[in-house]
């Protein structure tokens, strides 16, 4: 109760509330009893941080006023409409640097997915073997049925996935063609010009020359007495005049071309192949290149598909290396003999082809 | 620089508790700082903030008697503003590399150094009589703020005659001393 009393005096005195007399004695108390003098200050700061606090809180208040005043009447606005975009930037900026990132993650899969799954640029080096088209050779095969009957009992029931040519290098039924025509074969057989079917094997294959030398096994096939062509030894000349035969039709037409000579060496400076200017189509593969007097240079292998009228031959010096493995491996009884020289040597063109073709047989692999 | 007598008036209107001169202020300057706080990662009620603690700072010098405008008050008020949204970014850890306006600025540093010595001695007295409850805050505020006298406040409050309600203030009294007291040492410690 005391203290009360005290503090009310300290409150009044603080206040400039009491009279002349008890303010005189009460200053007094403060002078003599160090514990009031405390109270006394410690309470005027006190009431200046009160006083102070609420100044404070009515000008607060007043500016609380203040503004939503002068939003209602408009004078201030809410937000500043120029800075939208800019706010709007700023709020998402985040959101927009990780959709970026996304984003560019996603092009970078995309492009590498695409970049994958896109066709390899394929070598402008296209063999000239001709894939066949079950329709297109079943009506062929019911056209040759027709007028062949005879032949038909010896012809596979499936139809061929790859064609090309081959010629004989030894009249008792070796010949050779290009070794990417048969590679794949389960079987391969080989088809004259009047039509009649034969099966082969594979004696010899080099997939590096591009050379398969093969067999006949059929029993039905009649020996040719003599070749009318030769193996050429020698290595050809640049500028040399070239002819070939080939089957690059579904046909059995034995099909006419001339060239020359045009480089000495073929694809990317092989030193195996020569480079010919002849024109040659799927299905010529494995022709033979004869020279003018009939003697057999190469074999035509394929061509350049981003040149015009470049194509490549295996030069016969790999048939005789093919002949030779054949020969040193060979368990087997082969013993191929090549006819030389060329017995149409000086004939014209006409008179070569007309014994040629009868030498000349489309190859089936199945 | 020649200072514009119409801003001296404002301010000496600002000390003087003037509600008018407080409305001119803020019609003329709290878009520029609006516009600040929004450009810079702030919404508007951030904004209503930092304009508001900056008019406290202005009242606060304005009241003090020995503040001299040397510059615009718009770049004052604007200098000061951006001091303290640019604190309140740093506190609320946004990496804000440099705030960019239109204006130049002026040194604020020790206004707002006093000014945040003030704000937590307000914020410690209002903590203190958020925690005193009622009555006893109801009835502090009616005498010490309100400033109304003992019969009316026994008569508001219910109170029988004039002594009880003094009795009742004085232990409220004393229990705001006491947390306020607490929390001051607690601060300057």
């Amino acid at each position: 109760m005391e203290d009360m009393q005290l503090l009310d005096a300290v409150e009044r005195y603080l206040a400039n509330e009491m009279p002349a007399q008890e303010r005189a004695l009460f200053e007094q108390l403060r002078k003599t009893n160090p514990e009031v003098d405390q109270l006394v200050v410690e309470h005027s700061m006190f009431l200046q941080q009160m006083d102070r606090f609420s100044e404070w809180k009515q000008y607060k208040s007043t500016l609380n006023e203040v503004h939503t005043q002068l939003l209602e009447t408009g004078s201030i606005k809410d937000k500043a409409p120029k800075a939208s975009v800019i706010q709007l930037w700023k709020k998402y900026q985040r959101v927009v640097a990780v959709a970026a990132c996304i984003a560019g993650i996603t092009a970078l899969t995309i492009s590498a997915m695409v970049y994958y799954f896109t066709p390899k640029p394929v070598s402008d080096f296209r063999p000239l073997f001709r894939e066949l088209k079950a329709e297109i050779e079943s009506k062929t095969d019911q056209k040759i049925d027709s007028v062949l009957n005879a032949s038909a009992s010896s012809r596979p029931a499936a139809n061929p996935k790859l064609g090309g040519t081959a010629f004989l290098i030894d009249g008792k039924g070796y010949l050779v063609t290009s070794a990417h025509i048969v590679a794949t074969a389960d079987s391969v057989y080989i088809q004259n010009i009047k039509g009649d079917y034969f099966k082969v094997n594979i004696l010899h294959m080099n997939k590096q020359t591009d050379i398969a030398v093969l067999k006949i096994v059929d029993n039905r096939y009649q020996p040719v007495k003599s070749l009318p062509y030769a193996l050429q030894k020698n290595q050809a000349e640049l500028g040399e005049e070239v002819f070939t035969l080939g089957f690059p039709r579904t046909t059995l037409d034995v099909v006419y071309n001339k060239g020359y000579l045009s480089a000495p060496t073929g694809y990317n400076g092989d030193t195996t192949t020569y480079q010919l200017a002849i024109s040659a189509n799927p299905g010529n593969s494995g022709g033979p290149i004869f020279n003018h007097s009939g003697e057999v240079i190469g074999i035509l292998i394929g061509k350049q598909t981003t040149a015009e009228g470049v194509v490549f031959s295996s030069r016969t010096k790999n048939i005789f290396t093919a002949l030779h493995e054949i020969k040193k491996d060979s368990t087997n009884e082969d013993r191929i003999k090549l006819l030389l020289p060329s017995s149409i040597k000086g004939l014209d063109r006409v008179q070569q082809i007309k014994k040629i073709q009868d030498c000349m047989f489309m190859v089936k692999s199945y | 620089m020649k200072i514009d007598p119409r801003e001296i008036a404002l301010l000496e209107g600002l000390a003087k508790d003037d509600r008018q001169a407080i409305e001119t202020i803020y019609k003329q300057h709290y878009n520029m700082v609006q516009a600040l706080i929004i450009n810079n990662n702030g919404s508007a009620d951030d904004a209503r903030d930092v304009f508001q603690e900056a008019m406290i700072v202005l009242y606060e010098k304005a009241r003090s008697g020995t503040f001299e405008l040397n510059c615009q008050l718009k770049t004052y008020v604007y200098s000061v503003c951006r001091r303290l949204w640019l604190k309140r970014l740093q506190q609320q850890q946004k990496f804000v590399p440099d705030i960019d306006g239109l204006s130049d600025t002026v040194p604020v540093e020790e206004e707002l150094e006093a000014h945040g010595q003030r704000n937590t001695e307000f914020q410690m007295m209002e903590k203190a009589m958020l925690h005193l409850g009622e009555p006893c805050r109801s009835l502090l505020e009616a005498f010490y703020i309100q400033k109304r006298n003992m019969l009316d406040i026994a008569s508001h409050f219910g109170y029988t005659n004039a002594d009880n309600a003094k009795n009742q203030k004085y232990k409220c009294l004393m229990r705001l001393k006491k947390l306020f007291f607490a929390a001051y040492k607690n601060n300057t410690q």
